[in-house]
């Protein structure tokens, strides 16, 4: 297995989704099939703007095998009061200030949830949030 | 993708004149270079013949595989195709019409600049643009060196190379097509290219999405520089304007950065340098660039003005190409003047395939042992040191344990370790000082005081 753990610092948009793409350059190494390696590219880049643009701090740890890709995304900060209301389309509590940089456009959780193949959300509110997904290799579609 | 395909690399090193540095491995965009037994090597599957190794060797010991003018005693007709940027390195002296009349006094029959047909280049370019409905924006397929980086390094945006020839087979044909007017059989007529780059002599002798280039023959922009200084001041000039009759504004910037955007009403950007083009590529394969149409993309900083086989100053050549560029129409200009299209024909033959993709494994393309030995290498990583100073032929202590995980490189290659295993006497000074000279050769440690720096240098 193949384990990678990357901190991720909250509010520093200097480097928002720069551990994404670290996983994406290891995830291509290993010839892992283009179309998988976009949807959880995409799923860990929405999960990692979320922990900048909310949370204090936060860690990606993701651990490759032969059949899947398990992603942990853990963070310190407000938590989600409703899980419900944040899985809709087009849901975003940023902020105006980090709309205006162009992320926080809604749609996360649920685009999260579309490009992986299981997802769980623990939460507690001025706490914090962990994410937990996983992309199987054999679903490409 | 065919896994036998054959790599045909224009750059060549001379492993008499290599002291085996380590700059070439360093500066290395894709890492295709190593040290082994002594010799540099080149894994030509990486190679993407960008010239970086050539520019950085302190030995110049590096060099371009390009045809001899020789060569041009077999043809009747001999033609000779150069870039603006060629011309643009010239001092001021050396004018536009006596470069012309150098060029026949050498040899040549007829001479021509590669950026003629520039309108339906940039006509099918905007066309392209247009009908594009991928959501990815397209790139330019100029700069050889670029599209063969977009294969092996980021094969998921290889369709979206923009699938045109480049202005030196478009001439190529328009050449041909004058000739045959004439009346010319076109086996009579050599058709030979100035390349300011390694890239694009690779471009025509191992075209990708044709099955052939039309061209005879690529000539060294150094090698013909020499010539036509040595004769410059003898020629009488010509008048040369009929010769470059069809050139424009954006045909002599072409090649320099902006060349393929400053005129485009689309959202566009320029990047030159390989390097910067690796970070927008990379964010590109991130869907993580804001709304564009189209990129340009250049190996060489200041584009082909930046060309490794151009010896004088980039700045000064972009300097002077536009100061040149004021003096002609541009092409919208000149179209509306000629009232036809010249290069109608051409359009016919502007279209190249589809680039196909072939990935860079680095660890094999079955990957469950791609797995398995990337998980080796990360093992391996936790002894060696960390500094990437390249004593052991590897471009770093990462690329090392890659090597290693795939049977290319042994943990005594790091001298780190050996130096670790001599301490712990897990190995013999005479044991450890063996391999590295299996390593670097033999000889490579005996004092040379004629190397770059040393006491009797250049004696």
């Amino acid at each position: 297995m193949i384990k990678l753990r990357y901190e991720i610092e909250g509010g520093n948009f200097n480097r928002a989704g720069h551990a994404s793409s670290e996983v994406k350059k290891v995830l291509k190494q290993l010839n892992i099939d283009q179309r998988l390696i976009k949807k959880i590219v995409v799923a860990l880049y929405e999960a990692e703007v979320n922990i900048v643009a909310h949370a204090t701090k936060g860690t990606m740890e993701i651990y490759i095998s032969a059949d899947k890709v398990d992603m942990i995304l853990q963070d310190v900060g407000p938590g989600i009061p409703d899980v419900e209301e944040a899985m809709k389309e087009g849901f975003s509590t940023a902020s105006q200030k980090v709309r205006e940089m162009g992320f926080g456009a809604g749609m996360g959780l649920s685009n999260i949830k579309r490009n992986t193949d299981a997802l769980t959300i623990d939460t507690e509110v001025g706490k914090g949030t962990t994410l937990k997904m996983t992309k199987y290799f054999a679903n490409v579609e | 993708m065919s896994s036998n395909e054959i790599f045909y690399h224009s750059l060549v090193i001379d492993n008499d004149k290599c002291i085996r540095c380590t700059h070439c491995v360093k500066e290395c965009p894709t890492e295709a270079i190593r040290i082994v037994n002594g010799k540099v090597i080149i894994r030509e599957e990486r190679c993407v013949d960008c010239g970086e190794c050539m520019r950085v060797c302190p030995q110049k010991a590096i060099f371009v595989e390009h045809d001899d003018l020789e060569m041009l005693k077999e043809y009747p007709y001999r033609v000779v195709l150069f870039p603006s940027v060629f011309l643009g390195q010239f001092p001021e002296w050396v004018t536009e019409d006596k470069i012309y009349a150098s060029l026949l006094d050498i040899g040549f029959t007829h001479a021509y600049e590669v950026e003629q047909p520039i309108e339906i280049l940039k006509n099918q370019i905007r066309k392209e643009i247009k009908a594009n409905q991928s959501g990815y924006p397209l790139m330019s397929s100029f700069c050889p060196a670029i599209v063969r980086l977009i294969r092996i390094k980021y094969p998921s945006l290889s369709p979206y190379i923009i699938k045109v020839k480049a202005p030196q087979d478009l001439v190529a044909n328009y050449v041909l097509k004058i000739f045959a007017e004439q009346g010319i059989d076109p086996s009579e007529v050599g058709i030979f290219y100035v390349t300011p780059c390694a890239a694009k002599i690779t471009a025509v002798k191992s075209p990708l999405g044709e099955e052939q280039s039309i061209i005879t023959g690529v000539i060294n922009s150094k090698q013909l520089f020499n010539k036509v200084m040595s004769v410059a001041d003898k020629v009488r000039p010509t008048d040369s304007t009929s010769l470059r009759k069809e050139l424009t504004k954006e045909g002599i910037q072409w090649s320099l950065t902006h060349g393929e955007t400053w005129w485009q009403t689309s959202k566009t950007i320029a990047v030159d340098g390989i390097h910067n083009t690796m970070k927008i590529l990379e964010r590109l394969e991130n869907e993580d660039l804001p709304d564009i149409d189209f990129l340009e993309l250049r190996a060489c900083d200041r584009s082909c003005a930046g060309g490794i086989l151009l010896s004088q100053n980039r700045f000064l050549t972009v300097e002077r190409l536009k100061n040149r560029a004021k003096r002609y129409p541009s092409s919208e200009k000149k179209a509306q003047a000629d009232n036809e299209n010249k290069f109608a024909d051409l359009e016919g033959k502007m279209q190249i395939e589809e680039i196909q993709p072939r990935p860079m494994l680095r660890y094999g393309s079955d990957m469950s042992m791609a797995i398995d030995r990337m998980e080796k290498a990360r093992n391996i990583m936790c002894h060696l040191p960390g500094i990437d100073c390249g004593a052991c032929g590897a471009p770093t202590c990462q690329a090392l344990a890659e090597d290693m995980a795939n049977h290319q490189a042994k943990m005594s290659d790091c001298i780190f370790i050996q130096q670790l295993w001599q301490n712990d006497g897990k190995i013999s000074p005479v044991r450890a000082f063996e391999r590295m000279e299996k390593k670097w050769g033999e000889g490579r440690f005996d004092p040379d005081c004629t190397k770059k720096g040393a006491k009797n240098e250049g004696f």
